[in-house]
């Protein structure tokens, strides 16, 4: 697997960091490297092997459904660049 | 006995037939969040129902509810879907200004629940199975509010984290009537099940529609997906309007395009949602913070025999014990508390009767103040009363109506109302033969013509002989009488 100068210029946009196109050369190389580094997993057989999902053999924990939370809407907003009345406020979005 | 009504749109090239599937959000009913434990009561105060969790602050964890685990299995069952006993958490990833972690918690390729199947009740009383894909566990995000300041959109999080069951459908419907009929059904099995309440106007059922066209028997057609429907009305208006739209696009030469389309109840119309079409690489994984999620096939069946009996089964149980006609059976099992208040008032009595004064006078009567039958002014063992008067011959059938529309006005009783306004049937053959000897006196032409062989007469006679007892006399001794006077 290869990556283009078009495909990280999308991976950054989906991601929302802006690249100048002039590192996207630079870049593709580099994140390239990385992958093919990856890759080296592709060498082990895992044919019949259940991916791992935990070192420790646990289960998913589950909360009973009571209501422990909330209630602070001042401290929800509190680090909001804008915020009006507990509502975050930002630029119109809408069609 | 499917009765397949062709719904076929005419082009110019021909006919078209158009093929419906439909995602159902669901909101869960549950008392706190799918990952945290703040409460999801409706209406609350801006940001007031949010904890840190859901506010995407850093470091904070997912913890999932078991009960909106319990409450997705119980849908599950209620769909007759398979149950996974293993499923996976995983980020789907978008930047939006309601979804503040910038990744929803979903399941993409391992969900909760897989195949099922609803079937659907059509207007004609047939019936006809649609095919249930999947079912899957996620979070809901915030809301958005555009109305509340000209250049600024207003975010309230209450919802966000809020347990849905999506719940997707096979693209098995050919007609807007029965994707209406599949949502009425979803909606009356969830409120059955009580794991969502299936309020479209609060936005706890919404539902988005994939349509394409194509000529009957070729392939399926690119299909569009259209948001933010949410009334059962609209959704028929945009399917069709989108089935002619594509049709016209076709036909004028052009591809009709996948993407998505947002419905505009304002102007009838649906327009391509260009914003939506780049967000599309979710660029799905599954999400480090969870582990799978394991059940254990015991808890399964511990929810499965705690399951109500469903309106599939209400209803065919309804025919085969009331011996009720679909029609009717339909009706009553549409809502679970219908259901209910008509095996009380049938209890011990007839119920054909029972059904036709529940759905024609009660269901009539509070569609007309829009009240449902929880709230209803008479109660079951009330019109119980009622329609014992009749099998006992303390009143008529057409008395009955009087009694009813005043029970429905005072809230009294029928036999209080009875006894108050005098309305007990004459059944005293003495007080009848008097009232018949009286008319057939005052009408001796009549009388006369009758036994000249002017049998349509007898009809004037009875109604003259109710009209002298008040409508009290008894209808079946009043025939009886007559017919025995008439022939002199």
């Amino acid at each position: 697997m290869s990556l283009d100068k078009a495909t990280v210029a999308k991976i950054a946009h989906l991601a929302r960091i802006k690249v100048p196109d002039s590192d996207l050369e630079q870049l593709a190389g580099e994140l390239n490297t990385i992958m093919h580094w990856v890759e080296m997993l592709g060498e082990v057989d895992t044919q019949n092997v259940e991916p791992m999902t935990s070192v420790v053999a646990a289960n998913l924990r589950r909360r009973p459904d009571a209501v422990t939370d909330g209630g602070y809407p001042e401290k929800v907003v509190a680090n909001a660049t804008d915020a009006t009345e507990n509502f975050f406020s930002v630029p119109k979005v809408v069609e | 006995m499917a009765k397949t009504m062709a719904y076929r749109i005419a082009g110019e090239t021909g006919e078209w037939e158009v093929v419906i599937g439909l995602e159902v959000h669901a909101q869960v009913v549950s008392n706190a969040k799918l990952f945290s434990g703040a409460a999801t009561a409706f209406g609350a105060a801006p940001n007031s129902q949010v904890s840190f969790v859901d506010a995407g602050f850093p470091g904070m964890l997912p913890v999932i509810n078991e009960v909106c685990v319990e409450q997705a299995v119980r849908t599950g069952l209620g769909l007759k879907a398979q149950i996974n006993l293993r499923s996976v958490f995983d980020r789907k990833n978008y930047f939006y200004a309601d979804l503040p972690s910038g990744y929803q918690i979903s399941q993409f390729q391992q969900p909760i629940v897989g195949h099922g199947t609803i079937v659907l009740d059509l207007a004609d009383g047939s019936t006809r199975e649609v095919g249930i894909t999947r079912l899957h566990l996620e979070m809901d995000a915030g809301k958005s509010l555009h109305d509340q300041n000209p250049t600024k959109t207003y975010i309230d999080l209450n919802r966000s984290g809020v347990a849905l069951m999506e719940i997707v459908s096979e693209p098995d419907m050919r007609t807007p009537e029965e994707a209406a009929a599949y949502l009425r059904k979803l909606r009356t099995i969830l409120r059955y099940l009580g794991t969502c309440d299936g309020n479209m106007e609060e936005g706890s059922m919404r539902c988005d529609i994939n349509v394409s066209v194509r000529k009957p028997g070729e392939k399926y057609g690119t299909r569009t997906e259209t948001k933010n429907v949410n009334s059962i009305r609209y959704v028929q208006q945009a399917i069709e309007y989108e089935a002619h739209r594509q049709v016209q696009v076709i036909e004028d030469g052009g591809v009709v395009v996948q993407e998505t389309r947002l419905w505009d109840p304002n102007k009838g119309e649906t327009r391509s949602m260009r914003s939506k079409e780049e967000a599309h690489d979710y660029r799905y994984f599954p999400d480090p913070d969870l582990l799978p999620l394991e059940l254990d096939a015991a808890w399964v069946e511990d929810i499965k025999r705690t399951l109500p009996e469903l309106p599939d089964e209400k209803k065919a149980r309804f025919m085969a014990d009331y011996k009720l006609p679909v029609y009717d059976a339909g009706v009553l099992v549409a809502e679970r508390s219908r259901a209910d208040f008509y095996e009380e008032v049938a209890r011990g009595r007839d119920p054909k009767m029972a059904a036709n004064f529940v759905i024609g006078d009660l269901l009539g009567a509070l569609n007309k103040t829009g009240a449902d039958i929880d709230s209803s002014p008479i109660s079951a063992a009330a019109l119980g009363g009622l329609i014992d008067l009749i099998a006992d011959n303390t009143i008529s059938g057409r008395i009955a109506k009087e009694v009813f529309a005043d029970m429905l006005e005072t809230g009294k009783p029928a036999a209080q109302i009875v006894e108050e306004k005098g309305l007990r049937q004459v059944t005293d053959t003495g007080a009848i033969d008097q009232a018949i000897a009286a008319v057939m006196a005052a009408n001796a032409d009549k009388v006369a013509e009758f036994r000249s062989g002017k049998d349509k007469l007898f009809g004037f006679f009875v109604g003259q002989v109710m009209k002298a007892t008040q409508g009290k006399a008894n209808p079946a001794l009043v025939n009886e009488i007559l017919t025995a006077k008439l022939k002199g």
